[in-house]
């Protein structure tokens, strides 16, 4: 049985009625449905929202999260999550997430899914038009500046470390100077 | 942070100021708790009753925008009252530093300090006296008029509690309660920390703010102690890797300077960025500039190409130009750029003055956005006002993998670097950043290769090992454990150190090993020491702790060199290395070496190193002549603001500010002391939502909580508007306007500014047009309850930024507030 989210609060909240009145719970009311994570894999991880960096264990089963909660072990958090961390599970199950590339023509008035590698075929091939284009190897002053003028690039503190460095080293190699993120706003 | 979240419990007096913990790091407030029971205090400055003023001991209101002023005269009160530690002051800052006799201070100078040029400091006479041996000249008394306390005390003299409290909208009363209460840090064994966020750095004097914060920090010994620091509540889980990461025009990885077109050579560049100092005992950290970037340039090229040669192939910036994010999009918006990456972000709605924002973007040829959800950038030409028939920018717009869908290492705001694992694959043809980097760095490589192209060695000489590689050499699934292995840095042949011998490819166990002859490698020298031959620090789980301050050494890792309080070193006496506070000691002398936190620059007790070894001269800068706009923070009022004048001195705004709005584009507006505009608004957050809600608007959870733009404002100016809580309104500036929904709330008061009442709103910034009613359906769905409305914030924001960071003023512009309809 899916325990729903409201379900969930209601069980919890007589749980913590009787438990104030100190009256346990029968253990047959205990066992009523297996826990939601049994047989569930557990990744630790660590939550995207903002900057305190709280642990958070993602349990999932045959390929699906079924669970996300605060890890006990993480010494900042200590199994604590604010309202955003607790909710990472609808990151992953949520309808509105993008699955395919989508590509909208000059002046088109709708989005069309595209292939992945078309996709990233025809932006290769529109990197190099716009930098052949637009690369500057000597300003007026006739100093050496090897700039593509003609391709800005912001994002992402959404990313990892990892990602970070290799595409600043992507777009440095291009010649980009006007490369910005979420740290100037 | 200069401290990081765990160390905020050893506080005794915590200032929340420019930052909301409890809404917007709500797991923070657990130390700050926890402080409180141990004793401390809680004070918070803020110009709303916010959730963290309702738990705190003392709270008092500010008008947005006037923060120096209110500094200033805790740093007059410091002063005043020798509340300083004085032998702190005297070893670990420039007080005792004699400057220039021809500096002149805002106070004797019409508002400015000397040297003013138009827009630009003239900065020769904020300069140090040096004796014949090239000495900076010192009083260690303070008592000369041109040492730099001597300096700092009549910079400060001018801001009376009762001249602050004009301006700030403060009451006297609760002006000197924060005073007296923040300034007993000052007293040995004491500490007091500063939890500020963007209520600070988004303002045309944001890094001044923090200055005179740093001042007081450094008056009170609060810098590199247990409970103490400069503490910036970093917004976004990796924003500190990604700045540390250098996605920002003006820096390489680690803090290295972006190259200029007057530095042809490596050697022009490294003698330019290279500090010299001639102070005696400092160790001036920065003078290993040369290892750091030959190895960065080795992790760029390999041994494809020299360093030399590597410098060559990097792009450099046109001296004094300005690449950040305004210039970017003032560029962009006046068609400067053909293509465009908006990778994991969503400036339509984030950037200041969105409309603009938007408006660029449509005269661009092609743009990619990247990321998990719909937004507001990608979709922009079917936004509120647009034709798509009428823009021809192509997007792309790429789905990519959400955190627990990877594998890689963030950076939180206490600079720990935390490895997470993959959870649960991607959906559909969702893929990680990393590897659309890959590979699309791997497919322009391909056709450079083919095609040739301007300085095509560039790009075709980068080295690109992470993970195995196609007989075409390219890299077939992408590796993070070999980018973080690059990240940290190798030995690229067998080298020899203080007698030890480093094999050729093996990791490189800290910076302080790094070459400058070209035998090492390092993407990120910060991170050197992060990924070493005994593993993966970042992955590290350990809650083995020794020390009485909770530092978890083993747990994950911290840069640099995992050392988890930065300073420290000033942290102890500097003649008898006794520890400030005893009780909670950062590092301990045991008679040969300092246990406890990795020690920050401290040489043994009594040998008189100054501490702060990232400065040339090792000490903290009360005089900073670094800055654009003034050696010390001088008040100045907001590009709009609801007064007429600047009651400190006839200069009115922040004389050294890009005005866009002058000789700008017709969307550049400025509206000041204008009827239209009469209230003061700032810009903030909720708990339930995250930046422009491009995640957490796509939640039912979260958006059922907050499903909508609103206003809050004060009893006294919706009765004045005849607006009723709950009610629809129109926000607007001389921008642009927004629908809210009015919350009429006891926690704005109007503010009485030298006998003039002013009121202000505060609006969140988390909402845009596109919610998830407009997602495709599919027969089996069920249809989300509830959807966000309204749309971003940013549309009313100015287009204007701090002369140092350009970080945008958004916490204190002009607007007026209606019922819908009525105007």
């Amino acid at each position: 049985m899916e325990v729903t989210r409201r379900g969930f609060l209601k069980v919890s909240g007589a749980a913590l009625v009787s438990g104030g009145l100190g009256v346990s719970l029968k253990p047959v009311a205990a066992h009523a449905q297996p826990l939601k994570i049994q047989y569930a894999k557990e990744t630790t991880t660590i939550c995207p929202y903002c900057s305190v960096g709280c642990g958070i264990i993602v349990s999932t089963r045959g390929g699906k999260v079924v669970n996300t909660e605060g890890d006990p072990d993480h010494p900042i958090s200590q199994g604590s999550l604010c309202s955003k961390g607790g909710s990472i599970y609808q990151l992953s199950v949520n309808k509105g997430r993008l699955d395919k590339p989508l590509y909208r023509a000059p002046y088109a008035t709708e989005w069309k899914e595209v292939s992945l590698e078309w996709a990233l075929d025809e932006i290769a091939r529109r990197i190099k038009d716009s930098r052949d284009k637009s690369f500057t190897e000597f300003n007026e002053k006739g100093q050496k500046v090897n700039r593509t003028n003609g391709i800005a690039s912001i994002g992402s503190a959404a990313m990892d470390n990892e990602e970070c460095y290799i595409y600043q080293k992507f777009l440095r190699s291009l010649g980009l100077v006007y490369i910005e993120h979420q740290a100037r706003i | 942070m200069t401290n990081h979240w765990i160390d905020i419990q050893f506080s005794d007096c915590i200032l929340a100021m420019g930052s909301n913990p409890a809404s917007n790091h709500p797991i923070s407030f657990k130390y700050i708790q926890k402080a409180m029971e141990k004793g401390a205090t809680l004070v918070n400055v803020d110009p709303r009753f916010t959730q963290t003023s309702s738990r705190a001991h003392l709270y008092a209101p500010l008008r947005s925008g006037t923060d120096i002023a209110f500094l200033g005269g805790m740093i007059k009160y410091i002063l005043d009252n020798n509340l300083y530690n004085e032998k702190y002051v005297k070893f670990y800052s420039n007080a005792p530093f004699l400057v220039n006799p021809a500096f002149r201070l805002p106070g004797e100078n019409d508002g400015v300090f000397s040297g003013l040029n138009g827009t630009k400091y003239d900065k020769s006479t904020w300069s140090f006296q040096k004796g014949a041996d090239g000495v900076i000249l010192k009083d260690p008394t303070l008592q000369d008029p041109n040492c730099v306390f001597q300096l700092l005390r009549k910079q400060y003299d001018r801001y009376t509690p009762e001249l602050v409290s004009k301006i700030t909208g403060t009451p006297v009363d609760k002006l000197l309660q924060v005073y007296k209460t923040y300034a007993a840090t000052g007293q040995k064994g004491k500490a007091g920390t500063i939890l500020y966020a963007m209520g600070w750095t988004q303002h045309t004097v944001g890094v001044q703010n923090i200055r005179a914060m740093s001042i007081i920090q450094t008056l009170l010994a609060n810098m590199g102690v247990a409970g103490g620091g400069v503490n910036a509540l970093r917004g976004e889980s990796n924003v500190q890797g990604s700045t540390d990461y250098a996605l920002l025009f003006h820096i390489l990885p680690g803090y290295l300077r972006a190259p200029l077109a007057s530095l042809p050579s490596l050697k022009d560049y490294i003698e330019k960025s290279t500090p010299a100092t001639t102070e005696p005992k400092s160790l001036n950290w920065w003078k290993n500039y040369s290892k750091y970037i030959t190895s960065l340039l080795r992790a760029f090229y390999g041994m494809n190409a020299t360093p030399e040669e590597a410098y060559d192939l990097l792009p450099r910036l046109e001296d004094g130009k300005n690449y950040s994010w305004l210039s970017l999009f003032d560029a962009m918006y006046k068609g400067e750029f053909t293509g465009f990456f908006s990778w994991g972000q969503n400036p339509a709605c984030s950037g200041a003055s969105s409309n603009k924002t938007r408006q660029a973007m449509a005269k661009l040829d092609w743009m990619v956005n990247v990321n998990i959800f719909d937004s507001e950038t990608g979709s922009f030409w079917k936004g509120p006002g647009m034709d798509p028939a009428k823009i021809k920018t192509e997007v792309f717009m790429l789905p990519c993998s959400a955190s627990i869908e990877k594998e890689g290492s963030i950076t939180n705001s206490g600079r720990w670097m935390q490895w997470r694992y993959k959870a649960v694959n991607s959906p559909g043809e969702a893929t990680p950043d990393g590897e659309l980097i890959s590979e699309l760095f791997l497919k322009v490589r391909d056709l450079y290769e083919k095609e040739g192209g301007p300085l095509k060695e560039a790009v075709t000489k980068l080295t690109w090992d992470y993970g195995p590689k196609d007989a075409f050499g390219r890299v077939t699934h992408l590796d993070v454990h070999a980018i973080a292995k690059e990240i940290n840095g190798y030995f690229l042949e067998d080298k020899e150190i203080n007698g030890v011998l480093y094999k050729k490819g093996s990791l490189v166990p800290s910076f302080a090993l790094l070459q400058d002859d070209g035998s090492t490698s390092s993407g990120n020298w910060l991170y050197c020491n992060s990924y070493t031959e005994k593993g993966n620090m970042a992955a590290r789980r350990s809650r083995k702790d020794t020390t009485p301050i909770g530092i978890y050494p083993e747990w994950a890792w911290s840069w640099p060199v995992n050392r988890r309080i930065i300073y420290n070193g000033a942290s102890v006496d500097p003649e008898t290395g006794q520890p400030w506070d005893t009780e909670h000691p950062v590092i301990l002398w045991d008679g040969a070496k300092w246990t406890g936190d990795v020690p920050d620059g401290v040489a043994a007790p009594g040998a008189g190193r100054p501490p702060f070894i990232m400065k040339p001269d090792g000490v903290a800068s009360i005089f900073g002549p670094g800055l654009a706009d003034g050696p010390f923070p001088e008040h100045y009022e907001p590009l709009e603001c609801p007064i007429d004048k600047n009651l400190l001195s006839p200069q009115f705004i922040n004389p050294t500010i890009r005005r866009f709005d002058v000789g700008g584009t017709e969307l550049d507006l400025r509206a000041t002391c204008d009827p239209r505009f009469p209230f003061v608004c700032s810009t903030y957050r909720v708990s339930e939502h995250w930046q422009t809600g491009l995640m957490t608007r796509w939640c039912s959870w979260l958006a059922e909580m907050q499903p909508s733009m609103f206003v809050e404002m004060s009893e006294e100016l919706a009765k004045l508007k005849g607006i009723g809580n709950g009610d629809a309104v129109t926000v607007r500036s001389v921008r642009g306007e927004v629908d809210a929904v009015a919350i009429v709330t006891a926690r704005f008061k109007p503010f009485d500014i030298n006998g003039q009442t002013i009121h202000q709103v505060g609006i969140p910034w988390h909402y845009g047009w596109v919610t998830t009613a407009m997602r495709k359906y599919s027969h089996d769905d069920k249809k989300p309850e509830v959807f966000t409305f309204g749309d971003s914030a940013n549309l009313l924001t100015p287009f204007i930024g701090d002369p140092n960071t350009m970080i945008p003023e958004s916490k204190a512009f002009m607007v007026n507030v209606d019922r819908k309809g009525v105007k």
